[in-house]
């Protein structure tokens, strides 16, 4: 039999019935649903009179337009301010009660961003089929899942039969080689990738991330690299099982137990890419070539390392970059400034499904520990992935950390990622983000993101302007 | 789901690349639970000048002049010319339904991002890839008169520009029959349902604990 690679395998193992034009039905084992997307779908349910094929494949819990303020949150759904918004809410619990679906409601301490929920409740497993309505959903490939998102149609198409139409995507491998530097992250070295490889760059291809650079990362790590694999064009991001993901699995309350416990751990050691598999294309990178990232403009693929100047447009070739990079200076209000430190920041958040995991807060606590907030800052909020990371941070005393530095506290939530709820940046206000997306209006009308790792958040939240970490913390 | 077979229409051209989601529909407009009513939102931050709120009347808002689907000559649009990378960035299925909503039936570009590429095809929107070449002739025919039109020819897959130039371009054959014939896939998918079972049977066996009920 030829060589595999994990993307072969995993969709070998997957694969219901394959047709002639090259589509596929595949079988998926865990949907996520959050209330965003999924309105929609359970209505397209009842129009047809339709059940979900197998109601134990879904996990629920609302995240996207939750507020993120104590007061707020206190009283569940009911003290959503906005009624929009509580509508959304309301309809997703409702949804899950009427189809028998499990859902972590606000009240409910495993509530929290669908993407840090699955795998902290081990809900998420290697060699899965992962989908949920939302982009991000690559995030749990770093279990060597085979996860991506999708819109409500397939949804509700996944919710009916269990299956999604789905056509192969194409091998690619992006190896990280060497070691990283002290303070680079899992999100630089993902930036940095898509700074490479450009956001369209995996259109088509399924992302392996791979090499000693990866394989040295926690699994926090591995799924801060994977979430952004849409952002360089893939849906789908994986990393080969290892002792780090067992071992991150072990336990869980969804992770499977006793004999079977032994039995998937025996199965999930194959969910490795054979060492002879052929990829369409391959990728590398020296991991100490990778410095600090910030992103500039308004697509993440305009990023550059904190030391080196912005790009101009007039230095640009391809014309239809030198349009883009032109809008971007002019939207990011860039004239008259040379290097990312120039920008004086008006806030600064550090949440999301990229980074709001308790390794995010804790290196990020380390670097404001002991100092204070620039005053020239707004605002600097910490909006924790779930309610256990939540839980977890302040049994470690890290929300004492933050708050005695003059970051707010919060719920958890999406948050000011796309700033669905209050939390959003005003027009023309400068915000350093461990979010994902730095797309125009994308955080707030008007609003200019620069995406950065927790530990360069946190150091410019305390400089007021961007500084590279490792230097920051030397002072 | 609206059938597509052939369609004439205006064409617009906008003259951008990597339109993500965001800008087609942005965030605000996502906590509806319909799926109509996103037309008059379509490219918000792009078309009007002030920020855009939910149930919001826009008749009397302040517009970009010079965003294209704002300027006369393009008013009834029903064919979008777009640029490389359209539609990347999150999943919202919102962005085609905008897109419907607003009147486009069809979307042509040199490429598209996978996850709206195949959110298109669920909502009688069709998504076209040429070439950038032949992309670059229709924006150019497109600007030298008013009032061209485009042919958009699902079951021949062509597309003829106003000079009257064929190209012809590819897409799947499922999706291709789904769309040409206005059918629900999910009716589709489940005539295989003893196929889905004989599967779940297999893989009961070889992967158990991934059907247990949650925590045993």
């Amino acid at each position: 039999m030829s060589a595999k690679t994990l993307y072969d395998k995993l969709w070998d193992s997957h694969l219901v019935q394959q047709r002639d034009d090259g589509s596929a039905l595949i079988y998926i084992d865990l949907q996520l649903l959050h209330e965003v997307t999924s309105p929609q779908a359970f209505e397209g349910l009842r129009l047809a009179g339709r059940k979900p094929w197998r109601v134990s494949s879904s996990l629920a819990t609302p995240d996207h337009n939750v507020p993120t303020t104590k007061k707020e949150r206190i009283s569940g759904v009911d003290g959503i301010e906005d009624p929009v918004s509580k509508i959304q809410v309301t309809t997703l619990d409702d949804n899950c009660n009427e189809f028998g679906i499990t859902e972590f409601n606000m009240k409910d301490i495993r509530q929290g961003i669908v993407h840090v929920v699955g795998p902290e409740q081990g809900a998420t497993l290697p060699g899965m089929t992962v989908v949920c309505g939302d982009s991000h959903t690559s995030t749990h490939g770093a279990f060597g899942a085979l996860a991506h998102g999708i819109g409500t149609s397939e949804v509700e198409h996944v919710l009916a039969t269990q299956c999604l139409v789905q056509k192969k995507s194409r091998n690619m491998l992006v190896r990280v080689d060497g070691e990283l530097s002290p303070w680079v992250s899992a999100k630089d070295v993902v930036l940095a990738i898509i700074g490479a490889i450009g956001t369209a760059g995996g259109t088509g291809f399924a992302i392996e991330f791979g090499g000693t650079g990866i394989q040295s990362l926690s699994m926090e790590g591995r799924m801060t690299v994977c979430n952004m694999a849409i952002e360089a064009g893939a849906r789908v991001g994986l990393i080969a099982v290892d002792d780090t993901t067992v071992e991150y699995v072990k336990g869980r309350p969804y992770a499977p137990k006793g004999a079977h416990w032994d039995m998937a751990v025996e199965a999930w050691k194959d969910l490795v890419s054979d060492k002879d598999a052929q990829f369409d294309e391959v990728v590398v990178i020296k991991a100490e070539d990778i410095k600090p990232q910030v992103t500039w403009g308004t697509s993440p693929e305009m990023v550059i390392a904190i030391d080196e100047p912005i790009p101009r447009a007039e230095d640009q070739k391809d014309p239809v970059k030198k349009e883009g990079y032109a809008r971007a200076w002019k939207y990011m209000g860039l004239e008259g400034k040379t290097m990312l430190s120039d920008v004086v920041l008006d806030r600064v958040f550090i949440g999301s499904c990229t980074n709001s995991r308790i390794e995010d807060l804790r290196i990020a606590a380390e670097v404001v520990k002991g100092r204070k907030v620039a005053s020239t800052l707004k605002q600097a909020i910490v909006v924790p992935g779930s309610g256990l990371v939540k839980a977890q941070a302040e049994k470690e005393g890290l929300h004492e950390i933050f708050e005695a530095a003059g970051l707010e506290w919060r719920e958890p939530g999406c948050s000011m990622c796309l700033a669905m709820n209050a939390d959003k940046l005003g027009a023309g206000e400068h915000c350093a983000s461990t979010s994902n997306r730095n797309f125009e209006g994308r955080q707030g009308f008007g609003g200019r993101t620069h995406l950065v790792s927790p530990a360069m958040a946190a150091a410019a939240a305390i400089a007021g302007h961007f500084v590279d970490v490792n230097e920051f913390v030397k002072h | 789901m609206r059938p597509f077979t052939k369609h004439t229409g205006l064409a617009a051209p906008l003259d951008l690349a990597n339109v993500d989601t965001d800008m087609i529909i942005p965030k605000q407009f996502l906590k509806s639970i319909k799926r109509t009513g996103f037309g008059k939102n379509l490219f918000d931050e792009l078309r009007y000048e002030d920020e855009g709120q939910p149930d919001q009347e826009c008749d009397g808002r302040p517009i970009r002049k010079d965003f294209v689907l704002n300027q006369d000559r393009y008013k009834g649009a029903s064919v979008l010319l777009a640029r490389q990378n359209f539609g990347c960035g999150s999943s919202r299925e919102h962005a085609p339904w905008a897109l419907d909503d607003y009147g486009f039936r069809s979307i042509i570009a040199p490429s598209f991002a996978d996850i709206f590429y195949n959110n298109c095809f669920k909502n009688g929107l069709l998504p076209i890839v040429l070439q950038a070449e032949e992309v670059d002739q229709l924006f150019a025919e497109v600007a030298l008169r008013e009032g061209a039109q485009v042919i958009v020819d699902l079951e021949n897959q062509t597309v003829t520009s106003p000079s009257g130039a064929t190209f012809e371009f590819n897409v799947d054959n499922f999706r291709k029959h789904c769309l040409l014939n206005g059918l629900d896939d999910i009716g589709l998918t489940l005539q295989q349902d003893a196929a889905i079972r004989r599967y779940e049977e297999k893989r009961m066996n070889d992967a158990p604990w991934l059907f247990l009920p949650r925590g045993q």
